[in-house]
């Protein structure tokens, strides 16, 4: 049982509880009981549906990528027109164009990057599924420490360790006594704020996502259920619901292409020497 | 507020075990993805370029040869035109000359036709003043013997009187100045004179 099928029995159980009202769905969404569990090293893996919801995209969209790859021709089929142009966007949009003339070592790993989440936001509107593992904290902020680690060994292999930290700590051009307020901001942004907002941006923008389309289903399901004038706006909560799918659709692409871009731009520091 | 709701953790604090998860999930596909996709499609991308260019250099090369053909062509087609016009300027000086050749031997034979003609008249006249000097002479005589009363034919025979006589009527002719012929004497009283007469004498 999922928990939104929790949500949706707390809502259908206002018929029995007249007085109770709407139960919007809470944070409890996005922990769903635990299926299995087991521990290796004293680390405890809970697995969940939301894991294997990741599981399987990460499965299909390797399927996929694989199958398109695997015979790529001069003029390409269906299946390796889609992937290659997927891929084409982060090698030539991403890797050449913001990072730069040295950039194109890092297309696959932009590309497995916008691959990767591509694939799990989309699970917010598939249906069956519809809860992206990227609304789960821990997957954005996987993807924005390696993130984070790439960048920063990129730029202190192609800078040297010291060049690179003095040049992010002292901006050349800078009056001296601007340092005191320009350093610490910088070292808080390139350090802390940057894999940060990365996360959190992506995060934030699928729990949205998923809180809002539950919210409209549960709701419609609740104006229609509660018996008295409010049936009047169910088809409204039922259109938002429909509505928001759309708009989810948009945020996936979006905050796949948004994470890389950016990933794309913090690479670029890295690579050439700063300003 | 439901149970589940009201247990639920932090969604903001990250879990060790999910991130190992995610970890090793985006690690595979990273592989997978270096490994074998993008030098896949890295791959396609090279041939794709690499057919284009060739496809352009063969255009390029069959350009430069429709270019040389044309030229090659062209050359030709001038070469025969200056051909057609020397062709066309000997046949009309062979023509020219054909022609002055044609008047030439025209005008010649024209010129030789005129002289036998003149020969030819030179010679029936020759013959018929010989024919007529005979004939005047036997008339003549003829003429006199009845005139006289008798046959006088012998005897100038003998004598050659006619002979003479017509001699010197020639030769009357020859002294005239004129010079043409003996028809023109007639004209004037006194023979051969140029003298100026005036109108009264007339």
């Amino acid at each position: 049982m999922t928990s939104s099928a929790h949500a949706l029995g707390d809502v259908l159980a206002v018929e029995s509880d007249p007085g109770g009202g709407f139960t919007p769905p809470g944070v409890g969404e996005f922990f769903p009981e635990t299926l299995f569990g087991f521990s290796v090293l004293g680390i405890q893996f809970d697995i969940d549906r939301i894991i294997l919801a990741l599981w399987l995209a990460t499965a299909v969209i390797l399927v996929f990528l694989v199958l398109a790859a695997r015979k790529a021709e001069i003029v390409p089929g269906r299946l390796q027109f889609i992937g290659e142009s997927g891929y084409s966007l982060v090698r030539d949009g991403i890797a050449r164009d913001v990072v730069g003339p040295k950039g194109l070592p890092f297309a696959p790993f932009l590309a497995s990057l916008f691959f990767f989440i591509l694939a799990n936001n989309a699970l917010a509107i598939i249906p069956g599924i519809q809860i992206s593992p990227m609304a789960r904290f821990s997957f954005p902020l996987v993807l924005a420490l390696i993130c984070w680690v790439v960048y920063i060994a990129v730029g202190i292999k192609n800078q040297g360790l010291w060049p690179y930290f003095r040049d992010i700590m002292f901006l050349p051009g800078v009056p001296k006594a601007a340092y005191i307020l320009v350093t610490p901001l910088e070292l808080l942004q390139n350090f802390i704020v940057r894999p940060f907002t990365l996360a959190i941006r992506l995060f934030a923008n699928l729990f949205a996502g998923h809180m809002l389309l539950v919210t409209f289903a549960l709701g419609a399901v609740y104006l229609f259920q509660v018996g008295n004038f409010s049936v009047i706006f169910f088809p409204l909560s039922a259109l938002m619901a429909i509505v928001m799918t759309f708009f989810e659709l948009l945020i996936i692409f979006l905050q796949a292409y948004v994470f890389t871009m950016l990933m794309g731009t913090y690479l670029n520091g890295s690579v050439e020497a700063a300003h | 507020m439901s149970i589940l709701a009201a247990e639920s953790p932090n969604p903001l604090i990250p879990v060790v075990g999910e991130i190992i998860i995610g970890t090793i999930a985006f690690l595979v596909l990273l592989f997978v993805v270096w490994k074998f996709v993008a030098p896949g499609f890295e791959k396609a991308f090279q041939a794709r370029r690499a057919a284009i260019e060739g496809g352009i250099e063969r255009a390029e090369a069959m350009q430069a040869e429709a270019e040389a053909a044309l030229a090659q062509y062209r050359a030709q087609l001038a070469e025969a035109r200056n051909e057609a016009a020397e062709i066309r300027d000997s046949a009309r000086a062979e023509g020219q000359q054909i022609i002055e050749q044609l008047r030439t031997q025209a005008q010649e034979e024209s010129a030789r036709i005129v002289a036998r003609g003149e020969e030819q008249l030179a010679a029936s006249r020759q013959q018929v003043v010989a024919e007529l000097r005979g004939q005047i002479g036997t008339l003549a005589v003829q003429l006199a013997g009845r005139v006289v009363g008798e046959s006088l034919a012998d005897d100038a025979r003998r004598s050659g009187t006619v002979d003479r006589f017509l001699d010197e009527l020639d030769e009357m002719a020859a002294s005239n100045p004129a010079g043409n012929g003996g028809a023109q004497p007639s004209s004037g009283a006194t023979t051969g004179s140029t003298v100026y007469v005036p109108e009264g004498n007339r």
